[in-house]
């Protein structure tokens, strides 16, 4: 009732655009009474007044920023007291001053006003978000008003989310012809929330259908399979897309890991905390542009990347001179003693930076997202990831397949004593492959930073994963890696969606486990004799 | 250096003969069937590795109490066969039989070790941590399943068929010292031992002598020629001369079949022969 | 003629270690006791509640230890996972536990405290019985084995081995982990079961039912250190060794590697749980963190730090390390990961047969020097350092 007031005022106004009645002192000051049906009188009436005006002050009044100082309607913003009539700063700032409260129902009202409002607006993104709190809320009232502001606007996008609230707001015309034309026209929506209003048309449960006429239960029968056909599709390209995500992580994790298991056929443990290493190089940097560079802040990633790269390569030649290089043909041994080194990184972690997680905030170029799909948003940060695990997977092959030293490691991952023979120095080799390998899961290290926390422990959920990675791939088969990757990834979040996560952790490892029955060598399988020594 | 080997071959043929129950006639247990003097039909084997013919419908038989030399160059699918015959690779086509009745292709490596056939490796492995007594105890043909190991011991009798066959292979002196100990071709000596111990009806010998001395080889070209007839013997080896002393067919494998057959003197005056060996 | 199997089974061990398992009988049947009662507190040699629970737990885990060495010192088969039969015997009886608080819970309830928590209204199909002592037992011997058979047969038939295996079992514990903390799993979550009352009746914190669980501890890992000096110096174990270095070859000539190692993988995971089921009483309280990798891999370095390939080494460096552990948790709890990982690495550099490893040594270098050097034939074959310590034909003297 109270709602179709205040936009029958607004109605009311804007078809005498554009002459705007001041804004009347004493009509303000009703906002501030004592009886909540009066302020939202009042709300309904000044809904009605110039937008630019008034924006401004239900803004306040939502925000519990909104004052009566006698008979003054004042707002306050910052630390600045404005007269709400003329929009004068005031100094010195009034003496007893009195808060206005509100409760749930005069705060319903104001959203209503706000965002009718808002339709309105000069910026866009304003405009846009009106447009889509009101079709989430769409009811017959707004109809009059839709048809307004539909034929005002210019941009597309509003413009669609216009038709589909007044779609919407036309269900409940009691014409059935017009709830026939909204019922066909919600067929292009993917909004669960009109799925909900169309299924309750054809809700049976008091005795009759909710919906009178059949031609529009058929209609509504009709635009409903639409519309779950379209949610569903946007739901799973959601989850495709997170897959692909969570895919290139578990791809970063696992290069690096490929390549040091190939070369030296020993799974370094500690493969987990290089991405850890890796994510606090980041942190690091970020804090360094905080501090001595914030005009440059967005572009600490950029320089993170080289960086972690290196800080993680170091700490595996350090890892890989000290102690793995002196386990050779012990790969038993070599497991316990890098499980051992990962726990003193990880102590050390502990130490240096704190027990608690650290965060890495996201770039103002990644944050935010594109919204590819009805109900399919992909988070910028995320595609940031895609993008450079195939930056980096495309340095690595062009290393493997184009350079001396690929060629050498894979000679090593082939045959170490045949390489040992035609002169590839295979212990410089191994420190090199090594401090690559690292330095890739260095580079797994900013990228996961850019998703998730940083904290002494968030290498250790990896080791598992980007060791089933290889296994699944197959030893020594980049192209293996990535398809195991992206695999496990879109299987993980299909799972995921089906069973929870847990579950599908659970059934991702006893797949793998009879996957291992059926295919020892891994999807990429290199065949004959020489497989067996 | 490979560490975490996952080898076995075609999992998929595998699963045929892990449900067990051969139909028909084939048998894979039982008393081995000589009827018609011939231990070994290899028929039309075909192996391949991502396209390449290892073998190549490769057909042979070895007679029972026969001493047959394996000679060919190097990739024309020697082991490969041996491979297929113990049942570590399973063919992608063709048949082999122990016997009339006992179809390899469906049995697993030591069922066929116990049915009858062993086989010595190219690179000689024996338990190196063992002692050389325990070696050939391990190997000693008995009942070879858990609950009898974990109640097993040595009976005189036992006992006497080691220490013959440690004289036999001339270690009765190195009896107690690990094998990992011996000489290369001690250890050579030591795995025909071990293969003795089995009793096989068949013994796969891969390149026997490599790696020992001229009277070494000689030796146990003595020895081999003494086993056939009671055994049956089929011998991979480039030692022309060590051919030639134990006498016996020989088969020449070219590119996964059979080449030329027949007696030592005659498979080395065959032009196709030669052109192999020497090249065009 | 043939030993009958009880004299073999006495014979398999030198009298000097018969004499040391008496003393340890001793020691831990009456000596622990009587200066547990007996004695006043405040006596010099009076033993103090901590102690017995404290050894009684490292008595548990020295079984395991010795379980995971049957299987990596013997078979060469290194299980990350060992962990999860440990804690799943612990939370088999941990369950009967559970029932005979009965209703001296927080809702006196019949229910376990958690399932009322939960809204549950009966016990799960899976806790039927569980109140009963020897359905509890039945419980704790033949899931752990019937859950390490089959997950054995399928990694051994396809011959999954070296790191491979070792990583599959990592997963296989964090995967029940990640399972046992789940509510709905109905095994307590995250908290597991805790609070226990009574045990056969018997108040669960009266002294003397300490006493009997320490006991049981030492009975049992007595009885571990016998059964496997049998298994190693049999044919078996030398058939297991044999696996160890040259599986191809036990093969060929007669031998299923697979029915070998499922027989020690499930005895050791028998053995796990068995000594699971004893500390959960002791320790009072099973939750998934029993499961978590860290836990399993420490197992492996309890074998490690003893020394793989004998009997008394898991059992040395299940004391030592745990003890360690205690003293530093206390004292220093900033170092203990780094002083861990530094065992870990250094262990394994340097010390590649562990305390056994490093005493024989030392006895080796002082006997040597007397007596002109009569060079043992395990230790020159010692070079090729792929090849683990044989202690299948000596050592173990437990």
């Amino acid at each position: 009732m109270i709602r179709r007031l205040i936009l029958l005022a607004l109605l009311a106004h804007l078809t005498c655009l554009p002459a705007f009645a001041a804004l009347d002192p004493a009509q303000l000051a009703r906002l501030g009474a004592e009886d909540s049906d009066e302020k939202i009188a009042a709300i309904a009436a000044l809904a009605g007044a110039d937008p630019e005006a008034m924006l401004p002050i239900f803004k306040a009044m939502s925000e519990d920023a909104l004052y009566l100082a006698g008979d003054t309607l004042i707002r306050v913003e910052g630390d600045n007291y404005i007269d709400a009539a003329s929009g004068k700063t005031l100094t010195p700032p009034p003496d007893n001053i009195e808060s206005i409260t509100i409760n749930n129902r005069v705060r319903r009202t104001l959203d209503g006003a706000l965002a009718g409002l808002r339709l309105f607006a000069a910026e866009r993104d304003v405009r846009l978000a009106a447009a889509k709190e009101l079709t989430a809320s769409a009811s017959a009232e707004v109809l009059p008003l839709l048809d307004k502001a539909l034929a005002k606007e210019a941009d597309p996008q509003i413009k669609q989310l216009l038709v589909l609230a007044q779609a919407k707001a036309s269900l409940g015309s009691p014409d059935a012809a017009a709830r026939l034309a909204a019922v066909k026209s919600l067929a292009d929506s993917a909004d669960p929330a009109v799925r909900q209003l169309l299924a309750a048309m054809l809700d049976k449960s008091s005795g009759s259908y909710s919906e009178p006429d059949e031609a529009v239960r058929i209609a509504a029968v009709a635009s409903l399979t639409q519309i779950e056909r379209r949610i569903a599709i946007g739901e799973n390209l959601g989850r495709v897309f997170t897959g692909v995500s969570l895919g290139s992580i578990l791809l970063l994790a696992a290069l690096g890991l490929a390549i040091t298991y190939g070369v030296m056929g020993v799974i370094n443990m500690a493969h987990g905390e290089l991405l850890m290493v890796g994510s606090y190089t980041t942190w690091v940097v970020q804090g360094l542009f905080r501090s001595y560079a914030p005009q440059w802040i967005d572009a600490y990633v950029l320089a993170a990347i080289p960086l972690a790269f290196m800080v993680a390569a170091l700490v595996g030649v350090a890892m890989e001179r000290l102690v793995i290089r002196h386990l050779y043909g012990r790969p038993l041994e070599t497991l316990l003693a890098t499980w051992g080194l990962s726990l003193v990184l990880i102590q050390a972690a502990r130490v240096i930076f704190g027990p608690q997680n650290q965060e890495v905030a996201n770039p103002t170029w990644m944050s935010g997202g594109i919204e590819l799909y009805a109900g399919a948003m992909l988070p910028l940060n995320r595609i940031a990831i895609i993008g450079f695990a195939l930056f980096v997977l495309l340095i690595v092959w062009l290393m493997m397949q184009k350079t001396r030293l690929g060629m050498f490691v894979r000679a090593v991952t082939q045959n170490r004593a045949m390489a040992g023979c035609v002169g590839v120095p295979t212990r410089r080799i191994d420190t090199l492959a090594f401090a690559i390998g690292s330095g890739i899961a260095g580079l797994g290290g900013v990228a996961l930073s850019q998703i998730a926390n940083v904290g002494p422990d968030m290498g250790q959920g990896y080791i598992v994963d980007s060791f089933l990675v290889v296994v699944l791939g197959g030893v020594g088969q980049l192209a293996g890696a990535v398809w195991a990757a992206l695999g496990l990834g879109i299987v993980t979040k299909f799972l995921e969606g089906w069973a929870g996560a847990v579950i599908a952790k659970i059934l991702v490892l006893l797949f793998i486990i009879v996957f291992i029955q059926k295919r020892p060598q891994g999807l990429f399988a290199l065949k004959g004799r020489f497989v067996e020594n | 250096m490979k560490v975490g080997t996952l080898e076995h071959a075609d999992p998929n043929q595998r699963e045929q003969w892990e449900d067990g129950a051969p139909s028909g006639r084939i048998m894979t247990r039982g008393e081995l069937d000589l009827s018609h003097k011939v231990i070994l039909y290899l028929e039309d084997i075909t192996v391949s590795f991502d396209g390449f013919r290892a073998l190549n419908a490769l057909t042979l038989t070895i007679d029972a109490g026969e001493l047959r030399c394996i000679i060919g160059p190097n990739g024309a699918g020697k082991t490969t066969m041996m491979d297929v015959i113990t049942g570590k690779t399973r063919p992608d086509a063709g048949r082999a039989f122990f016997g009339q009745t006992m179809d390899l292709t469906r049995m697993r490596e030591p069922e066929i070790a116990h049915a009858g056939i062993g086989r010595k490796f190219q690179k000689p492995t024996i338990f190196e941590q063992h002692t050389v007594f325990e070696n050939l105890e391990l190997a000693m043909k008995t009942d070879k399943r858990v609950w009898r190991s974990l109640l097993a011991q040595l009976t005189g009798e036992q006992r006497d068929r080691v220490a013959e066959t440690l004289k036999r292979i001339r270690l009765t002196s190195e009896a107690d010292r690990p094998a990992g100990l011996l000489s290369h071709g001690q250890k050579q000596w030591l795995e025909i031992g071990m293969l003795l111990m089995q009793e096989p009806r068949l013994l796969l010998l891969d390149e026997p002598v490599a790696g020992m001395t001229d009277e070494e080889t000689e030796r146990t070209a003595e020895l081999f020629v003494s086993l056939a007839g009671e055994h049956s013997l089929m011998v991979v080896e480039h030692d022309m001369a060590f051919v030639k002393a134990l006498g016996g067919k020989v088969t020449v494998l070219h590119e996964g079949s059979v080449l030329a057959e027949g007696d030592l003197e005659t498979v080395q005056n065959d032009p196709r022969v030669i052109e192999v060996y020497l090249g065009r | 003629m043939r030993t009958p199997l009880t004299i073999r089974f006495l014979t398999a061990m030198p009298r000097s270690g018969w004499i040391a398992l008496a003393i340890f009988a001793l020691v831990a049947w009456v000596l622990v006791p009587v200066a547990h009662l007996a004695l006043p507190e405040g006596h010099p040699l009076h033993v103090s509640d901590y102690f017995v629970t404290l050894t009684g737990k490292v008595l548990c885990y020295a079984v395991v230890a010795v379980a995971m060495d049957l299987i990596w010192g013997y078979a060469g088969i290194l299980s990350l996972g060992h962990g999860l039969f440990f804690a799943l015997g612990g939370y088999a009886f941990g369950m009967y536990l559970m029932r005979q608080i009965g209703r001296d819970g927080s809702y006196k309830s019949d229910l376990p405290d958690f399932m009322v928590f939960l809204d549950w209204k009966e016990l799960p199909w899976y806790w039927v019985g569980s109140d009963s002592f020897l359905w509890a037992l039945v419980l704790v011997v033949v899931v752990p084995a019937a859950i390490a058979w089959v997950f054995g047969y399928f990694a051994f038939r396809s011959r999954i081995k070296g790191v491979y295996f070792s990583i599959i079992t990592q997963a296989l514990t964090y995967a029940a982990m990640l399972l046992f903390f789940r509510n709905e799993t109905g095994f307590g979550g995250n908290n597991g079961f805790t609070d226990f009352k009574r045990i056969l009746g018997y108040s669960i914190t009266a002294p003397e039912t300490r006493l009997v669980l320490f006991g049981l501890s030492a009975l049992l890992l007595m009885c571990t250190l016998l059964l496997g000096r049998y298994l190693v110096t049999s044919k078996f174990g030398r058939v297991l060794a044999a696996i160890r270095d040259a599986e191809s070859r036990v093969m060929f000539i007669g031998y299923n590697p697979l029915h070998y190692k499922l027989f020690i993988w499930t005895l050791s995971a028998v053995l796990c749980a068995l000594a699971g089921a004893l500390y959960v009483p002791q320790v009072g309280i099973i939750n998934p963190g029993e499961m978590s990798p860290a836990n399993s891999i420490e197992i492996a370095i309890w074998a490690a730090v003893g020394g793989r390939g004998t009997l008394i080494g898991p059992v040395l460096g299940a004391f030592t390390v745990s003890l360690a552990k205690s003293w530093f948790t206390v004292s220093f709890p900033e170092y203990w990961l780094f002083f861990l990982g530094l065992l870990f690495i250094l262990v394994t550099l340097y010390l590649p047969e562990g305390l056994v490893g490093l005493w024989r040594r030392i006895r080796g270098a002082r006997d040597k020097a007397p007596t002109a050097a009569k060079s043992e034939p395990a230790q020159t074959s010692k070079d090729d350092s792929r090849l683990p310590p044989d202690a299948a034909t000596k050592g173990a003297s437990a």
